[in-house]
């Protein structure tokens, strides 16, 4: 094989958003370790500085990503370099769903381990009738063993309907994928907007239920196992709708403008696999934290 | 072996106004702010990496000048903790990681005919948020109540209900020190599966780069679990969770089930590449190929695979079920055997080799030699009815120090010394070099041989101060811990004599080095490979 047939890999100069971001993210972590720290008090500066991090790191994002699409624009990338994103962007999925893995791990360990054993399952009748003799173990955990009480949230209602929501917003991107592979660029926009229109009223949604949760339920962050994981994964999970949602506005913005071929779409091909993934991400909270 | 037809530093005809703009390099603070060159990053990552050595060093002097003598002397037990935490966090996150990925940024992409990472504004991005990471951490030592003090392995509920002010910042600097292993190994992929040059297929890849491969999947998979793991520290610690407290319905062994799903794989993210690097080193030097090429690439997978079902052997004493103290143990006890296939082809490649010893030969034969050791007093800690009596001692101390000093930093002396010539195109001093060796090797075992036998004798670990009986080791303990901190100035000197000056080195500056490395002229030029070399 020769030399000639090899496209050269593009290789950026230097670039200061990196530098940027570093701040950025020391930004947030002073001003949220600050933040936390005084949650108490509410003294100190901290949120004021995790804001301007948060700004900074926007800032950043929205310069990095123009240089990259002005780049891919002026066609300096070959096709290896799409390959590089596309890699790239798959394992960073990995890796969130390594995150998620984590607290899906916290909650099976307590549904099935030590709420049963703090009821005196298995070997463990006397750590019970010593520690907490009236606990009873129970799913949803609506008395902790220190006696704080709360209320399930039953899987009908809000979340039955934000599951259809959000698998049919699924289906939305994935037509708006189609749409744009056979250049049909009105259907593209018609399908992209119907999924940012879905993400959004879901998001709404979830913020009605954690209300009704708070004020009528009774069940909080804080109440006990089954509340902590309860609010840390659909928590979680929302903020990842979040950031989905934006990534989709910016496609859609990104589309108005006229980017994107059928060949040539990397950003429009990770959002949509980012949405697929915290799709099936709710699919699994849906099962596990609401239905079962 | 592979054989290269075309190495030169052209720039490919159609292409060429940008190749012509990243050449000429900045100067400068700017260049290192805002490189996106492999080997700038690399060598702002070894840098950064032995300042971290210094740092966790410099605690660690503190932790064996307080343990010269029995009793209290030097500083309070509360900071006494803090050194102990700080120490271990420093030398994992901060010296021994970065080292291997700054390695990797120099080496991978020559090795593999790459023009660069795959990625190099991520790249940047990976590294320059670790001295802010580490710059929060080494803060909160001076905040009120001090820095952090829970040990490394950060154990609830000493982490969430029995800690001080600063546990915030903690868990935001381990937050940055994930994003920034995570940013990085995803570069470490992408880079191996897409930018290798024609020709060279998986099994044609130096098992350097194999072994960074496997690594960097390791840590796509764990460190966003380390993530989580804080993250359920900061919420019980701050929001009232209970995810790690009985009474609310959580459990405190949750915390070290989570914290070890990522710790062992994290032991092997520390050693894979280790593995790497004295399987390049060992041929080199005995002038013969690897042995058991391809049985070392299933070894390291298979190690990299076993590493995720064994971490409850760090948790023997918990009361676990009776099954699971088994399956653990037997788990453990299987990672022995990829291992011995490692060793059993490190010697046979040594076998009748025509050996010469140098100063990375001299480290990798430490390494060989001293890892095992290590791996033995692991097995005896693997072995569940045995452990109850070694757990928490200084055998485990010895153990994971004879597998992180003599192993993983071993390596990567060994490292440096084999790529010194190739990245600053002078030979090394090589009877300073020697004299980093030697000192080395016989400080670093008066430092840790004696701490098995204090752990066997029941001398537990992380206490500021012991009963008598442990005085006459742990003052050997001490003297080796002081020798082998003065013997890293030794190195400090060499690299910047050699970086200074000293004999010009060839672009193949060790008569039995292989790979396309050796192909470019030392000092590598900025820019290698902007077209790829064919591999046959
Ligand atoms: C043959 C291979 C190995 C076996 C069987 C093994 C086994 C063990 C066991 C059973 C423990 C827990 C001891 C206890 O706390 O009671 C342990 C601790 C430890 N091991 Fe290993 N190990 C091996 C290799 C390694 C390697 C290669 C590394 C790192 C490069 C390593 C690093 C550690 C560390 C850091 C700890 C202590 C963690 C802590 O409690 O602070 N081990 N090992
Ligand atoms: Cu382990």
């Amino acid at each position: 094989m020769s030399n000639k047939d090899y496209e050269t890999y593009y290789v950026p100069e230097q670039s200061h958003w990196p530098i940027v971001g570093a701040l950025a993210l020391f930004l947030i972590a002073i001003g949220a370790g600050s933040y936390v720290a005084n949650l108490d008090t509410g003294e100190g500066v901290g949120g004021y500085i995790l804001l301007a991090g948060i700004a900074l790191i926007v800032y950043m994002m929205f310069g990095w990503f123009s240089n990259v699409i002005n780049e891919s624009m002026a066609g300096k990338y070959s096709a290896q370099m799409d390959a590089s994103f596309r890699q790239g962007m798959s394992w960073f999925i990995f890796s969130e769903v390594m995150f998620f893995a984590a607290f899906f791990g916290a909650l099976f360990y307590a549904r099935m381990l030590s709420v049963p054993w703090l009821g005196g399952e298995g070997n463990n009748y006397e750590t019970w009738n010593v520690l907490w003799p009236e606990f009873q173990a129970a799913w949803p955990l609506i008395k902790t063993p220190d006696g704080s009480t709360t209320t399930g949230m039953g899987w009908y209602g809000l979340p039955l309907i934000n599951t259809i929501l959000l698998l049919t917003s699924s289906v939305t991107a994935h037509f708006a994928h189609v749409a744009l592979e056979n250049n049909k660029r009105a259907s593209l926009k018609f399908w992209l907007a119907s999924t940012i229109l879905l993400g959004t009223v879901f998001l709404i949604l979830q913020v009605v239920e954690y209300q009704h949760a708070y004020a009528d339920l009774d069940l909080t962050l804080a109440s006990g196992i089954y509340g902590n994981t309860f609010y840390m994964l659909t928590g979680f999970h929302g903020m990842h709708v979040t950031l989905g949602t934006i990534m989709l506005i910016v496609m859609f913005l990104r589309v108005m403008k006229g980017h994107f071929t059928p060949e040539n779409h990397f950003a429009f091909q990770a959002t949509s696999w980012y949405w697929h993934f915290v799709d099936v991400v709710w699919v699994l909270l849906f099962v596990f934290v609401y239905i079962l | 072996m592979t054989t290269v037809t075309d190495t030169m530093e052209h720039v490919d005809g159609h292409h060429d106004h940008h190749d012509h703009h990243a050449d000429h390099k900045m100067t400068g603070i700017k260049r290192w702010l805002l490189t996106t060159n492999h080997k700038d990053i690399g060598t702002l990552y070894l840098w950064f990496s032995f300042i971290m050595l210094l740092t966790g060093g410099a605690m660690a002097m503190v932790i064996r000048a307080e343990l010269f003598q029995p009793g209290l002397q030097i500083v309070e037990p509360d900071f006494f903790n803090q050194m102990t935490t700080v120490h271990g966090l420093i030398m994992v996150f901060g010296a021994i990681m970065p080292a291997f990925t700054g390695l990797a940024n120099w080496m991978i992409p020559m090795m593999i005919g790459a023009p660069d990472m795959a990625l190099p504004r991520l790249n940047n991005w990976s590294f320059w948020i670790l001295p802010f990471a580490f710059g929060i951490l080494l803060a909160s030592l001076f905040m009120e109540g001090g820095g952090p003090n829970f040990g490394w392995t950060f154990y609830a509920p000493l982490s969430t209900t029995y800690s001080n002010g600063s546990t915030a910042f903690f868990v935001f600097a381990v937050h940055i020190m994930g994003i920034s292993s995570i940013m990085g190994a995803i570069n470490i992929i992408v880079t191996i599966m897409n930018m290798r040059a024609p020709g060279m297929t998986y099994m044609k890849m130096p098992l350097f780069v194999w072994t960074f491969f496997i690594t960097a999947y390791l840590l796509i998979a764990v460190m966003p679990v380390l993530a989580g793991t804080v993250t359920m520290v900061l919420t019980d610690t701050y929001f009232g969770t209970s995810f790690f407290d009985a009474a609310g319905g959580g459990d405190p062994v949750l915390f070290q089930h989570i914290f070890w799903f990522f710790g062992h794989p994290e032991v092997y993210i520390m050693i894979l590449p280790a593995f790497g690097i004295v399987s390049t080193t060992i041929p080199a030097f005995c002038r013969k190929p690897l042995f058991g090429y391809s049985s070392m690439v299933y070894a390291t997978a298979s190690i990299a695979f076993l590493s995720f079902i064994v971490w409850a052997h760090h948790m023997f004493t918990t009361g676990m079920p009776l099954a699971g103290e088994l399956f653990f143990m037997y788990c453990t006890m299987l990672i022995a055997v990829p291992t011995g296939v490692k060793v059993f082809n490190w010697v046979a490649t040594m076998w009748r080799g025509a050996i010469s010893f140098e100063t990375p030969m001299l480290f990798s034969i430490a390494f060989v030699i001293l890892f095992t050791i290590g791996g033995f007093s692991g097995l005896m800690l693997a072995m569940t009815p045995v452990d109850f009596q070694y757990h928490d001692t200084y055998f485990v101390v010895a153990h994971f120090h004879y597998v992180l000093v003599t192993g993983s930093l071993f390596s990567i002396f060994a490292a440096v010394y084999y790529w010194l010539p190739k990245w600053t195109g002078h030979m090394y001093d090589e009877k300073l070099g020697k004299l980093h060796f030697w000192c080395s090797m016989i400080s670093v075992n008066v430092l840790f041989f004696p701490m098995h036998f204090l752990g066997l004798a029941g001398m537990p670990r992380r206490i500021p101060d012991y009963a008598l009986q442990f005085a006459d080791f742990n003052k050997w303990v001490s003297i080796g811990g002081f020798a082998f901190g003065l013997s890293q100035l030794i190195f400090l000197a060499l690299v910047i004599k050699c970086i200074r000056a000293g004999k010009q080195a060839e672009a193949k500056s060790w008569e039995g080095a292989e790979g396309l490395e050796w192909t470019v002229a030392s000092p590598a030029p900025y820019h290698t490979f902007a077209t790829p070399p064919k591999v046959d």
